[in-house]
């Protein structure tokens, strides 16, 4: 794909390596293919696998990196096959930017393709290296963008594109969007904060901490019905065999059995949390309820419209701490210490991207 | 519930402590209430739980203790408010003999889940007598949990299917794994698993053992009918299977690493485990997420589930395959069963033992 035209290059803040110190850093962007839409970045939102990325926690980091996947832009070109974007349209980009030929992307669940092409510290079809939203710019493929719907705010719908769609997702495959189910989300943080707001929507929303800090919070202002301290046994006891499902978003090892107890019969426990440490359970805790152990992973890109359309439609925004680019190394250390409410969101537009 | 009647007296033979050995126990079982069937036991399969619980394994025994809950039996007297059986019937029992009535899963014909489910062994009934399973010459049972064995199948082959047999099949059927055309593992190879590959094969899916050691691989191919046969521990086979599979029903009453078996399933493939084990068993979470795989377990059957089994295997011709030994053997077989030595199923041969 060598070319002599001079490809346009860009500002992005990358990790070089895995301290996970982001600073700026110049790069090229490939030209805008049939395919493709170029992409102005307007907000990003900060989520934690980005630092279990940067990190190299997950052994799988490529440096420079620049992270960055819940992404809100201003399209600013588009190919000559791309029908369903125009020029000034307000779009998102998620975790995934590629690829489409194998059973699961033809059936609308592209996320789980075994050649998905990740945002950022992946490599493209064209050899290159992905880098993600923290940076001026990104040329992404028309199928992994989506089209934001009017009337929604850039800043507040970013953090959509990853943690709203990773607690939509599974409540429609598993078929738990119907009202009158009892729901609980443990972990409030990220993925947490939405999925109180997105099974809120949906019916009835206990909330599970291992602290009592955010009771408040949860209850008065994500509209909780419930709250339990995890080690506050004679709740969790009172509270045993209610749950229709349990989103975990906790991404560290935890016990799961306090929460299998939790359950009903055929209840599930949707994990979400990218722990690379074991997790246990005793086999008659999932036989004797016949429970469900499983995991999902973002969405579809079907999925991420319909979300979307959902939060639109009930109001739904996500509690964000606006930051410029300058900011994002104290915002990582801050994420770390889960000391944030509820997702941190880089104004990119509004940042000086080379200091 | 006291009475100056003499109640009826059984013998059986219980362990009585955690060494597991089983001997003649004479003890009394209640006279035949309304809703109640006596049945003279003909033949009891052994299963691996009756070990751990006469081992005492699950911490929750009490003893003296009569196992077996895969009983087939002839009925002698049924109570006045019976309906559904007569005298002379053949009849099974399996692991519950009671439960609430009232709670959800009751109510929605899943009472194996009822959180006051009575076991019909190791387990106390609601006049506060214990309750004693099938290595014995009788039992009273209500009639809820009696299930009518249908004509033509024989006594000893049919007895298995009422653990084993229910085991497999109720999870096939909650999960909507009975379409044909599925590609299904079955992980070990004993008394639930020969009935796993048999009762998947009649469903015309492709079913592929998986075992730990490559003895039984002629006779799973041969006389179980599977498809494929691959030793876990061969790398190259099981990554040659690797993301094929749309269900495992793993029926290893052991401890053993889950993701080997994980990495054989298809995007939404289940992992249904049947085996009672009190170790913890691991994975890590990328392992479900990045396919949205699903970790469950299943218990038995409902009583309904029970019923449609029976006439599936009888429409199918699916019998058990097992060894029939008398009663005082029965130590012995519990020793061969730890070592994982039958094909596939011990059945005593209650009826036709001395039980004194």
């Amino acid at each position: 794909m060598g070319s002599l035209e001079t490809e346009r290059k860009i500002v992005g803040w990358a990790a070089t390596d895995s301290t996970g110190h982001l600073a700026p850093y110049t790069y090229s962007l490939r030209d805008t293919g049939p395919e493709d839409v170029d992409i102005k970045v307007i907000s990003c939102g900060v989520c934690h696998t980005d630092i279990h990325q940067i990190k190299k926690d997950l052994g799988m980091s490529h440096y420079p990196m620049v992270p960055g996947h819940e992404v809100v832009g201003e399209v600013v070109e588009v190919g000559s096959d791309v029908t369903k974007f125009n020029v000034g349209d307000v779009v998102g980009v998620g975790v995934i930017v590629g690829c489409k030929n194998c059973h699961p992307c033809k059936s609308e669940i592209e996320q789980y393709c075994n050649k998905k092409i990740w945002s950022y510290s992946d490599v493209y079809t064209d050899g290159k290296p992905t880098q993600g939203g923290f940076a001026a710019s990104m040329v992404v493929d028309q199928k992994f963008v989506v089209k934001i719907p009017d009337g929604m705010a850039a800043e507040q719908v970013a953090p959509l594109l990853c943690a709203g769609v990773t607690v939509y997702s599974p409540l429609k495959h598993f078929g738990l969007m119907e009202s009158g189910l009892r729901g609980g989300i443990l972990g409030l943080g990220g993925v947490g904060h939405m999925g109180v707001k997105i099974a809120k929507a949906m019916g009835h929303v206990t909330v599970i901490s291992s602290s009592d800090k955010k009771r408040e919070e949860a209850m008065e202002h994500l509209g909780a019905d419930e709250y339990l301290v995890s080690s506050d046994v004679e709740s969790m006891q009172k509270a045993a065999d209610q749950l229709d499902y349990i989103i975990d978003t906790v991404p560290v090892v935890h016990p799961l059995e306090p929460y299998l107890s939790l359950l009903k019969l055929d209840g599930k426990l949707i994990l979400m949390g990218v722990i690379n440490a074991p997790l246990q359970f005793v086999s008659p805790m999932v036989m004797l309820g016949r429970k469900s152990i499983t995991g999902s992973f973002i969405g579809s890109m079907k999925e991420t419209e319909e979300m979307l359309e959902f939060c639109k439609e009930k109001g739904l925004a996500s509690m964000i701490e606006v930051i410029k680019m300058d900011y994002i190394n104290t915002a990582f250390e801050r994420l770390e210490k889960n000391d944030v409410r509820y997702r941190f969101v880089v104004d990119v537009a509004g940042s000086k991207l080379i200091p | 519930m006291g009475s100056l009647e003499t109640e009826r007296t059984t013998t059986g033979w219980a362990a009585r402590d955690p060494s597991g050995v089983l001997s003649p126990y004479t003890y009394t079982l209640r006279n035949t209430g309304p809703e109640d069937v006596f049945i003279k036991v003909i033949y009891c399969g052994i299963c691996h739980t009756d070990l751990h619980q006469a081992k005492n394994d699950l911490g929750m025994s009490n003893y003296p203790m009569v196992p077996g809950h895969e009983v087939v039996g002839e009925v002698l007297e049924v109570g006045s408010q019976v309906t559904k059986f007569r005298v002379g019937e053949i009849v099974g029992v399996g692991c519950i003999v009671g439960c609430c009535r009232n709670c959800r899963p009751c109510n929605t014909d899943n009472e194996q889940y009822c959180n006051k489910k009575i076991w019909s062994y190791n387990d106390v009934y609601t006049d506060g007598k214990p309750t004693q399973g099938g290595f014995a010459a009788s039992m009273v049972a209500d009639q809820k949990f009696v299930v009518k064995i249908p004509d033509g199948m024989a006594a000893e082959q049919v007895a298995p299917l009422l653990c084993a047999g229910v085991t497999v099949y109720s999870p096939l059927k909650h999960f909507g794994l009975m379409e044909s055309g599925l590609r299904g593992g079955i992980l070990g190879l004993g008394g639930v698993g020969h009935m796993g590959v048999k009762i998947a094969k009649a469903m015309g899916h492709h079913v592929t053992v998986i075992s730990s050691s490559d003895k039984k691989k002629v006779e799973a191919l041969e006389h179980l009918g599977a498809d494929d046969y691959v030793v876990s521990s061969d790398a190259e086979s099981m990554q040659k299977i690797a993301d094929s599979l749309d269900y495992i029903i793993d029926t290893v009453p052991v401890f053993h690493p889950l993701e080997p078996y994980l990495s054989l399933l298809k995007l939404d493939g289940k992992l249904i485990l049947t085996g009672v084990i009190n170790t913890p068993l691991q994975f890590v979470t990328p392992m479900v997420m990045l396919g949205r795989k699903v970790i469950t377990g299943s218990f038995i059957g409902s009583m309904k589930e029970t019923e449609e089994m029976l006439d599936f295997c009888k429409e199918r011709d699916l019998n058990s395959m097992i060894e029939v030994v008398k009663m005082d053997y029965i130590n012995t077989a519990m020793e061969r069963l730890e070592k994982n030595d039958v094909r596939y199923r011990f059945v005593v041969d209650v009826a036709g033992s001395k039980l004194e």
